[in-house]
């Protein structure tokens, strides 16, 4: 009989290590892309309830695709400030280092915008802001009024933050401070930022300040780093400078 | 009483992973402040557990000693994000809550520890019914901390109230506390209390008695 069966030698180890890193990764890739539909579906949906709750319009239990019909999208040139129709939302754009607070390198020449309507009416204007935090790139959306100045809103929707840290962000009363504060002021610079503690009452300025958190400071100056970007002269800057003009 | 039963009811209270073994604490914690993601989290831990269980002990004639661990690990990464890729298919919303605590079952120690301990000396459906028992057994306390929790915290069970609480017109003032991670702590010490209690053999003996001295033994 051939000699007993030796699972230690140097063959099966490789035989047992590639074998098995083969199996394994054919099953995980597999599993990956049979449920990728249904995942990016539900990534839809999650974002377009996180728009219907930047604007304040989520109910429990309500069908979001329904809601959603009061969300009108458009397509928005960010360097004229201007909608544009037809365009490659895939064409991107280098950022210059020295305009980059939000560090993300480049973004989309044409980014699509959500206006919230009512009667007819824009109520709200909904941009997408990302940038980086503290350890991971931080995704969310703002809710401007339509005097292009006064925030309704911040909520981020994808982040990997610090939890119990950087993540306080997600919570209700901190989100709840976005509500009128202003982007600008009477400045032609953006002036929104997060400060280190808390804001004092009746400060100079306090209508642009946030609350730190604690325990998140840095996480408080990537926030302050992307709004500082995306309302400034390379982000949205010019898209609102047209609703406060004319306002 | 069978060697299979007693496979599959050990873990459940008189070898319980958590309240006997210690292990698997952290996710006791974390994902039990209400009563669904504990759930969701029980039946992910049970599968990979048992399949993990399954797998490492159909090939523990093959897997050299040397990278044992590794091919454990290997094992139980696969189930884990299989099983996490499932739960972001078919139950996005709770998967949110168990944020990276899925992932983190890689790390469990009630799995790597049975399949170490378990899977390899034994055959392919006794470490499947091994890892069912010790999910189980986890399960059981997860479930039992996140009642608690939910009733008390916020005076529902799965979202629908129970406890009519103050802010909804009713009588309960939810304690707060219950939704904060160290009354997760005091609910499994008193669990361990009440079941030591219950269970005298489960008791440790002290590691270390204080011994006087007495006065003629200095010199």
């Amino acid at each position: 009989m051939a000699k007993e069966f030796d699972r230690d030698s140097i063959s099966n180890t490789l035989i047992v290590a590639i074998g098995l890193s083969l199996v394994c990764s054919i099953i995980v890739s597999s599993a990956a892309i049979v449920l990728k539909p249904v995942q990016q579906k539900n990534e839809e949906l999650f974002r377009q309830q996180i728009i219907l709750e930047v604007a304040g319009l989520m109910e429990p239990d309500a069908d979001v695709t329904v809601l959603f019909e009061a969300i009108e999208e458009r397509v928005v040139d960010l360097e004229s400030g201007d909608y544009v129709e037809g365009v490659d939302t895939d064409e991107m754009v280098t950022i210059p280092d020295d305009l980059d607070l939000a560090s993300i390198g480049e973004r989309a020449r044409y980014i699509p915008v959500y206006h919230v309507m009512k009667d007819g009416e824009i109520e709200q204007l909904i941009l997408p802001v990302y940038g980086k935090g503290l350890w991971s790139t931080m995704y969310g959306y703002l809710s401007v009024a339509p005097d292009g100045n006064s925030t309704r809103g911040l909520q981020f929707y994808a982040h990997g933050e610090t939890p119990g840290l950087g993540d306080q962000m997600d919570k209700e009363d901190w989100r709840a401070q976005w509500d009128s504060k202003e982007l600008y002021g009477d400045s032609d610079q953006p002036q929104v930022r997060v400060i280190k503690g808390l804001v004092p009452d009746g400060i100079e300025g306090g209508e642009h300040m946030i609350d730190g958190m604690s325990g998140a400071t840095l996480t408080g100056n990537g926030i302050t780093g992307l709004l500082q970007y995306w309302t400034g002269s390379h982000g949205f800057g010019p898209y609102l400078n047209n609703f406060r003009e004319s306002s | 009483m069978s060697e299979t039963r007693k496979v599959l009811i050990d873990p459940l209270v008189d070898n319980n992973p958590v309240t006997l073994q210690m292990l698997g604490i952290c996710s006791a914690l974390a994902v039990t402040t209400s009563l669904l993601p504990a759930l969701l989290m029980c039946l992910a831990l049970t599968s990979v557990a048992a399949l993990a269980g399954a797998a490492i002990s159909a090939l523990r004639h093959r897997i050299p000693n040397n990278i044992r661990i590794i091919v454990h690990m290997t094992i139980i990464a696969s189930l884990v994000i299989l099983v996490d890729q499932l739960l972001k298919a078919y139950a996005f919303e709770t998967s949110k809550q168990l944020s990276v605590f899925v992932g983190l079952i890689i790390t469990n120690c009630i799995v790597l520890g049975r399949a170490e301990a378990f899977a390899m000396k034994n055959g392919v459906v006794l470490s499947f019914i091994d890892g069912l028992g010790n999910g189980l057994g986890y399960s059981v306390i997860l479930i039992a901390v996140a009642t608690l929790r939910e009733l008390f915290g916020a005076g529902t069970l799965l979202g629908y109230p129970v406890l009519e609480t103050v802010s909804n017109g009713g009588w309960y003032e939810p304690n707060g506390l219950m939704l904060l991670p160290p009354s997760a702590f005091f609910i499994i010490g008193l669990l361990i209390w009440g079941i030591r209690t219950w269970r005298k053999q489960q008791v440790e003996k002290p590691e270390y008695q204080i011994h006087a001295v007495h006065r003629t033994e200095v010199f």
